[in-house]
């Protein structure tokens, strides 16, 4: 027997992810710098977060003769994003072989209604959520891996922090709870009753979770982990900065020591008097249709 | 005998998996990310996870040389899929750099990238007539195996699972499987013969 393409062989990849970082770049020579830093993988897109937030427009998939020249040019996997719902964009991103497959609200929407049907895939999928209920019909739809969205491109770490306490705090609140309860809360999380069942059993979700959207220091990568991230996405952050190898190399090391003060300060001061994170944004003061994190629910 | 304590090292990687595994063996899994972590094991495994990432840390974090001692010193280590590598002599194709407690040569993701990674119907002969459930992930296979190494199990005629005296390597990911076995063959290894797979007993 030999299967390809199973639950266990498409969540067991962000397995091995776990503990990493995972970088947003957009040339072959960005994802060598990220994996020379020691990222887990790339996210191989056209634009970063900000630079899309900036523009406005529409964001698509990004080209793929691009995509393939990352896929080329690094040894670890590589990601790519298709637009929420676009399952054409995620059959040629499947089909050029990519590693991984964003299903982003970084990128403009296609579909308001439904997302893709993961499940039709050999390829894993990771998708954002900014809550249990979010996190668990992606789950049912097929999502591999789970990033808690935070606001892309803002460098504001205040929304990735909201959501991953809030998907953590509801799995909390499950595994307390008695089984009576389950069907009531599952009508409330308006996820499937089997999924909030595994939940309160594991006391985590059943895939790999990672943070995403806003970190853009050494210090937000600990403070992500310490709440629970099982590793940490860096978009903006990294290329944004002022030296992209000195705080892609800090954040990695500070993900990985993410429980020692004194990592990070080492890499913190890595970073030398000149160094400086993005410019950030402040969430609440973004118009309602620039926050990202809203689409898709 | 007293529960083993088996360090899992833990720079990156699918590191709660292993200690779950070993936890269903019996042992005792513990987190190894310093030197200091590394003197109070038993053994070590080295966990799926990404390669150059990982041997990145190793030296970043000054972990190499205490590894390299401890396993010389009989210490028993196993490396799952990236921790394979990085145990290898060396990589093939590209220059990386490794740990050397394997006198083998791998290939990085030579099965393919993530659409090709597999669960498959493994034969190990030392584990008994039983297949085990292999999980390959975007897997190494083992080109050259060198003379002091014993070949335990083949995908494709391709090498897949091999040992050097206390010193295990496997492309696929048993921390993964609800079967223990190979998990266990490990834990046999702690006070077992370190001379198998050595060339001094093919004579």
């Amino acid at each position: 027997m030999e299967q390809t393409g199973t639950l266990t062989v498409k969540r067991g990849l962000a397995q091995m992810l776990k503990g990493g970082v995972i970088m947003d770049v957009v040339t072959p020579e960005q994802a060598v710098v990220a994996q020379e830093a020691g990222a887990v993988a790339v996210m191989a897109l056209e634009r970063i977060p900000a630079d899309i937030r900036a523009d406005g427009g529409v964001a698509r998939m990004s080209n793929l003769e691009l995509v393939r020249s990352i896929m080329d040019a690094v040894t670890i996997p590589v990601m790519a994003k298709c637009r929420i719902g676009h399952f054409a964009e995620a059959q040629a991103l499947a089909q050029l072989g990519v590693d991984f497959i964003d299903e982003s609200e970084v990128l403009t929407p296609a579909d308001d209604a439904y997302q893709v049907d993961k499940h039709a895939f050999t390829t894993p999928f990771v998708c954002g959520a900014r809550n249990l209920g979010e996190a668990l019909r992606r789950i049912a739809e097929g999502a591999a891996m789970i990033r808690s969205k935070g606001e892309a491109g803002s460098g504001n770490i205040v929304e990735a922090v909201r959501h991953i306490r809030a998907i953590n705090d509801a799995i909390r609140s499950l595994t307390t709870a008695p089984r009576q309860e389950w069907v009531s809360r599952a009508r409330d999380l308006g996820a499937p009753l089997e999924l909030v069942a595994e939940v309160a059993e594991l006391g985590r979700l059943p895939v790999v979770m990672f943070c995403a959207g806003g970190v853009s220091t050494p210090a937000d990568a600990a403070l992500m982990m310490q709440l629970g991230a099982e590793g940490i996405f860096v978009g903006s952050g990294i290329f944004k900065s002022n030296n992209p190898r000195a705080f892609a190399k800090a954040i990695v090391d500070v993900t990985t020591h993410f429980n020692d003060p004194q990592m990070i300060v080492q890499a913190s001061l890595s970073l030398g008097r000149e160094g400086q994170a993005m410019a950030g944004l402040d969430v609440r003061k973004l118009p309602e249709s620039e926050l990202m994190a809203q689409r898709g629910n | 005998m007293a529960r083993p304590n088996v360090g899992v090292l833990a720079l990156q990687g699918d590191v709660a998996e292993h200690i779950a595994a070993l936890a269903r063996v019996d042992a005792e899994g513990i987190p190894v990310k310093t030197v200091a972590h590394l003197e109070r094991v038993d053994a070590l495994v080295i966990p799926g996870g990404e390669s150059t990432t990982v041997m990145k840390l190793i030296e970043r974090f000054g972990l190499a040389d205490t590894i390299r001692r401890r396993v010389a010193a009989g210490m028993a280590l196993w490396g799952t899929c990236m921790g394979l590598i990085v145990a290898a002599h060396d990589v093939a194709g590209v220059d990386q750099a490794t740990l050397d407690l394997l006198d083998v040569t791998v290939r990085r993701n030579a099965f393919g990238r993530q659409n090709e990674s597999a669960e498959v119907d493994l034969a190990i002969p030392a584990l008994g007539a039983a297949p085990f459930p292999a999980i390959f992930i975007r897997a190494p296979w083992i080109e050259r195996v060198g003379p002091g190494v014993q070949a335990l199990a083949k995908r494709d005629g391709h090498v897949v699972m091999v040992r050097q005296g206390r010193v295990l390597g496997t492309s696929f990911h048993p921390e993964l499987s609800a079967d223990g076995r190979v998990h266990r063959y490990f834990l046999s290894m702690l006070h077992g013969d370190q001379r198998i797979g050595k060339a001094s007993t093919a004579a």
